[in-house]
């Protein structure tokens, strides 16, 4: 009998993946917050299996991860680039130097900004951070998180006074009884996460989802709740209506470890089911039914993801499905829970170590004296000399080359030309600035249109740390050295720093990440996302460490809400929240909602899996998806090209016909250029979310 | 600062006070009720009456929420008078409240029907009607509910879920004869049959006993509690001597506003382009309008009147109807479904290519989909059928993989055919595992498994035969 051949064609494959590979690094997946477990072999190819040691993935890699090993192979940056032209690093460094100056003089501190990213190490990110106070002393610093999950971070915190994306070990989810996903599409976004869910299935758990589409996930689902896009809130509202009116609420729990109930209480009394049902489309038989299945689970988690989050509702969103949680008594229960289903690859440790406009490392406040002070003294600089809060990152783009607005603006593991809601008005923005600098591995659609891109290395020929969906920090081993003229973020920003401040300036700066992640663990230690106690050594022996973990001795934190929550008195909060209607809603003129989304072949905006020919032959391009009932109306079949139009903007691409989604709703998948063209900027109030999810379009045949 | 006064604290008139404060924290607001209690959800009181609700937890607001909010509630206080000219309004308790913007919410009564013993029966109106139900509920050992309309069955629907046999009486020929037509009556009464109550259409109530009540034709039917739930009619008496224009309700303009530019009606006391709802949602609408007209918040806002939506809230019986149910085929196009065994019935009313009216009883899993087409407008399907009966969504599932096309994607999340997997079952591999080897199939979700050794299997089992 011969061997089996690959079938898989062009990505070199040379052994199964039960066999680790011997000698191969043992690290993870550069996409997404699962941050699967990899090995990666390097010698004349490169070999990735996934390793089975790591609990997210268990063994499981999906196509993404199994061909990223091209992202090494193929076509990168490895010169630095200013104006187009190829120049050498000390060139394009004193450059960003002489403008940043010249624009500070001009315009002041807040002239320069920075832009940083949910797929930066935790240690860059620190860095990044801490670069934009000390060195620029910006206040004007935010990152593309505020795009994925800061409305579930604004929710959970003001419900648990913490805000841990998965409170709880994803291996949680296989025992329970019963797991509701609101707008989240694992299937798709992170496929080894369903082998939880369907080994939760197996046991005899069962699986709820709320989607406007009937996507992979629902396919996996015993119940399918498919509401109006822009409704999530009021069908949360009807559940727990629901649970109240059924005598359902775990009142004991409610007494004892929460606060703020009979306001909720009284004011979901006015979301009876059929006024939801009016509201949402979602039959109240299936919400009875919904709940059903979680008062009848002995443990349960309700989970949500960017299709409840990406809202300018999308704080209170998640507020209404805490309060849920939190009546049926699930937060804060071993084997039960709430969370977040984080997006970004370290999109948990990238929003809790400074590269947010309002935080500084640790997830503390800026505008916190105490914490103000703790993180200066780390840093050796005056209190009085850190800058405030600053812009929103939408705001921040909206600004950029205003009146009042930043002049230069620096941009790291970001592409937000093809990633920010109504794109067009943002590649203006960016158009308009004196000074645009890039740092990427590849030429991004925005790296496209910077002064300066800065060849940076990527995943497998760093090292770091990333903290997954889970609250678990992981090490990013290195597995090949970077190409020869490849820096690493943190040498580009020590570059900067001896350029703008001085050999003294720059003693703050390591390259070394090892010595910028002991520095992170004395900025965060105290604060509420606490590293203080995280070595590399105990990240390799353990397999990861939860935080909070104060101590080398403490054990880390797996379920951090179990004795209490994080809030002043240890009691979770209700907080009574009310539906609203979507910023935009359909009328004649725009007819239709439409609503973004993933497909499983790429990730974010498509920069770096566009690039690998796997991935590019299962998902050449993007596509509308539309009911049979709407392409009937419109007179269109799969594949003819249709233009969508909305107030912001239009774009083209072909038909989709599938009967999975609701009659009045198209779906674009985000990874490629045109969809944000069209994406409504509207904010929430809270966490200054924009409002990917839901805006109203018409279709017509392009041509 | 400007003084608004709300005579009415139900459902439209608490709505109102809670939308004017989400405006203007400071204007100044008084509410008299003419109920003592908290203002409470009258759509939940069917849930109070089934048992499902306990009364404390249909309310409204919360009892410090006026106090938060610095509006003077006074529950219980009559308003006898309004003095127009002065701008004030006048209480039984010989309080004067002076108002620069008067909203009248006065409501709706239950209509009793004139006939001798009618003080003998409770009607089926207000929260304390609902514990004087719930007190002779818990003694009674038979019970008639006379009026078939939405409120009346909701009403035998729940004391029979307490387990009281229930008569349900009904002067029309069929239930809920305002919304449904004639078949669906009829597929109504036999499902809530099925239930414990026992329906009489047609029949004419005559007197009120002690133990019963005694029909036309000198009929008797036993009962030691009598519930009335024979319509309301709106509340004007206080619009009538202050002079404004009354018809069958408060007459309003699209502002809401009465002939007296500085009185306002909402709720089912308003009547507005000759209709008086008898429905929350116009009720809250209204209140809408009028919160942003009188707080400046949107003073071009306008109330042009609602579609109505019923939804029965009962428990095991599902039935919604909206819009002009009752046309038949020579006005409208008519798609119709009825399945009398099964308690299924469903209609859908089209004209000009739009959906004006629609009737689901029984399984109402289209009742998401056709409520927004209504409500919107929306273009409708050539294919009507699909509209009454949803297939499954998305691309089947289960299909055999024996029978699926080689071109058929089998795992997903790593891109592999069903002829890949045979391709390589082909070079040799003879299990899940060689197989995931050569084409990674299964290792993503892992939800293919069964599919790819059902594949490997049966092309095990076909060498086997062949060999």
């Amino acid at each position: 009998m011969k061997p089996p051949e690959s079938t898989i064609g062009s990505m070199p494959v040379s052994l199964p993946p039960q066999t680790p590979v011997k000698g191969g690094t043992a690290t993870h997946c550069p996409y997404c917050a699962l941050q699967c477990g990899m090995n990666v072999a390097v010698d004349e190819t490169v070999t990735i299996t996934p390793r089975h040691d790591v609990p997210a993935n268990a063994g499981g890699l999906c196509q993404k991860g199994w061909t990223a090993g091209e992202l090494l192979t193929g076509e990168r940056l490895t010169v630095p680039l200013l104006h187009g032209e190829e120049v050498g690093w000390d060139e394009a460094l004193g450059f960003v130097a002489d403008r940043i100056r010249a624009v500070q003089a001009e315009h002041g501190l807040d002239g320069v900004a920075v832009f940083g990213g949910g797929g930066l190490t935790n240690e860059k990110a620190y860095q990044l951070g801490k670069f934009a106070r000390v060195v620029l002393r910006t206040s004007q610093i935010d990152y593309n998180g505020r795009f994925c999950m800061s409305s579930a971070a604004a929710a959970t915190n003001r419900a648990f006074g913490m805000d841990r994306g998965l409170p709880f070990p994803i291996t949680d989810l296989a025992r329970a009884d019963a797991v509701l996903i609101a707008g989240g599409n694992v299937a798709e976004t992170m496929p080894p996460f369903v082998r939880h869910l369907t080994a939760m299935r197996a046991a005899g758990g069962r699986l709820i989802v709320i989607d406007p589409r009937a996507t992979a996930t629902v396919r996996q689902a015993d119940l399918h709740l498919q509401p109006t896009p822009g409704t999530d809130l009021a069908l949360a509202l009807g559940l727990l209506h629901i649970v109240v009116a059924e005598g359902d609420v775990d009142e004991d729990y409610v007494a004892a470890r929460t606060s703020g109930f009979d306001a909720v209480r009284t004011s979901v009394a006015s979301w009876w089911p059929e006024r939801v049902e009016r509201i949402t489309g979602v039959p109240v038989a299936r919400m009875r039914a919904a709940v059903a299945i979680l008062v009848g689970a002995s443990r349960a988690a309700i989970l949500t993801g960017r299709g409840a989050e990406q809202h300018a509702k999308g704080t209170d969103t998640i507020s209404a499905f805490v309060n849920l949680a939190l009546a049926l008594g699930l937060p804060g229960r071993e084997g039960s829970g709430y969370g977040c289903v984080t997006g970004q690859g370290n999109g948990q440790g990238g929003r809790e170590h400074g590269q947010k406009a309002d935080q500084l490392p640790g997830y503390r406040r800026i505008d916190d004296p105490a914490a103000r002070a703790h993180v200066a003294a780390v840093w050796g600089v005056d209190p009085g000399d850190l800058p405030g809060p600053g812009r929103s990152a939408y705001e921040l783009l909206d600004a950029l080359g205003t009146g009042g607005g930043p002049r230069a603006l620096l941009l790291f593991g970001s592409n937000p030309l093809v990633s920010a809601p109504r794109a067009g008005h943002v590649a203006e923005r960016l158009g308009s600035l004196d000074l645009l600098v890039v740092s990427d591995l590849v030429l991004s659609e925005t790296a496209a249109m910077a002064d300066v891109v800065l060849p940076t290395t990527q995943w497998a020929e760093e090292s770091g740390t990333m903290t997954n969906l889970e609250g678990r920090v992981l090490l990013r081993r290195q597995a090949v050295a970077p190409p020869s003229g490849v820096r690493s973020d943190l040498e580009i920003l020590r570059g900067l720093a001896t350029r703008l401040r001085g050999t003294s300036g720059a003693e703050g700066f390591p390259t070394d990440p090892r010595e910028v992640f002991d520095e992170l663990r004395r900025a965060s230690s105290g604060g509420i996302a606490d590293y203080a106690g995280i070595t590399y050594e105990r990240i390799a022996a353990e397999t990861g460490v939860f935080w909070p973990c104060p101590a080398e001795d403490h054990p880390g934190t797996p379920r951090p809400f179990l004795d209490g929550f994080a809030t002043p008195d240890g009691r979770a909060r209700f907080v009574p929240v009310e539906h609203r209607p979507p910023e935009e809603e359909v009328d004649p003129e725009y007819p239709l909602h439409l609503t973004t989304g993933r497909v499983l072949a790429h990730y974010q905006s498509g920069a770096q899996t566009r690039r690998i020919a796997t991935l590019n032959r299962v998902a050449p391009e993007a596509f509308v998806e539309l009911h049979p009932d709407l392409a009937e109306h419109l007179g269109v079949a799969s594949g003819e090209m249709l233009r969508v139009v909305s107030r912001r903007g239009a774009t083209e691409a072909p038909a989709r016909v599938n009967p999975a989604i609701r009659q009045d709703t198209v779906f674009m998948p985000f990874h490629w250029p045109g969809v944000n063209l069209l994406t409504n900027p509207a904010l929430d109030p809270v966490s200054r979310m924009p409002e990917f999810k839901v805006c109203a379009v018409r279709v017509e045949r392009a041509g | 600062m400007t003084r608004i006064v709300v005579v009415g604290n139900g459902m439209a008139g608490a709505r109102l006070v809670g939308e004017i404060r989400a405006r203007d924290r400071h204007v100044g607001l008084t509410v008299f009720g003419a109920e003592e209690s908290q203002p409470y959800n009258r759509v939940l009181l069917s849930n109070v009456v089934a048992g499902t609700m306990p009364p404390e937890q249909v309310r409204l607001l919360d009892p410090a929420w006026y106090a938060d909010h610095s509006v003077t509630a006074l529950p219980g206080v009559e308003v006898t008078a309004v003095d127009r000219e002065n701008r004030a309004v006048l209480t039984a308790t010989g309080r004067r409240e002076p108002y620069d913007v008067l909203v009248l919410a006065t409501g709706s009564e239950a209509v009793v029907p004139p006939v001798p013993g009618a003080d003998r029966a409770v009607t089926f109106r207000t929260m304390d009607d609902c514990r004087r139900i719930l007190r002779a509920a818990g003694a009674a050992r038979h019970a008639v509910v006379i009026g078939g309309g939405l409120l009346g069955v909701e009403a035998a629907r729940g004391l029979a879920g307490r387990g009281l046999p229930v008569t349900l009486l009904h002067l029309a020929g069929h239930l809920m004869d305002r919304q449904l037509d004639a078949e669906a009556g009829l597929v109504l009464g036999q499902t809530l049959g099925g239930l414990g109550v026992r329906t009489r259409t047609g029949v004419v109530v005559e007197e009120i006993l002690d133990g019963g009540v005694r029909l036309a034709g000198d009929e008797t039917v036993e009962a030691d509690l009598v519930v009335l739930a024979c319509g309301v009619r709106p509340v004007t008496g206080l619009a009538r001597e202050a002079g404004l224009e009354v018809a069958r309700g408060i007459v309003v303009d699209d502002e809401m506003r009465t002939d007296d530019p500085s009185i306002f009606a909402i709720g089912e006391c308003a009547e507005h382009r000759g209709r008086v709802y008898g429905l929350v949602a116009p009720a809250w609408e209204q209140a809408t309008v009028v919160a942003d007209i009188v707080t400046g918040a949107d003073k071009a806002a306008r109330y042009r009147g609602s579609r109505l939506v019923t939804r029965l809230k009962a428990r095991s019986v599902e039935l919604a109807a909206m819009g002009e149910t009752h046309l038949t085929e020579d006005d409208a196009e008519v798609v119709r479904f009825s399945h009398r065994a099964a308690g299924t019935y469903r209609k859908l009313v089209i004209r000009d290519g739009r959906l004006v009216g629609v009737i689901l009883l029984g399984e109402t899993s289209a009742v998401g989909n056709l409520t927004q087409l209504f409500d919107r407008g929306g273009p409708l399907p050539g294919d009507r059928a699909g509209l009454l009966f949803p297939g499954p969504q998305g691309n089947a599932v289960a299909e055999s993989p024996v029978r699926m096309p080689d071109a058929a994607k089998v795992c997903q999340c790593n891109d592999v055919t069903k002829g890949q997997i045979r391709a390589c079952w082909e070079s040799g591999a003879r299990d899940v595992a060689a197989v995931a080897a050569a084409t990674r199939a299964t290792t993503g979700c892992g939800g293919c498994r069964d599919a790819v050794e059902g594949i490997v299997g049966w092309l095990c089992e076909q060498e086997g035969v062949s060999a």
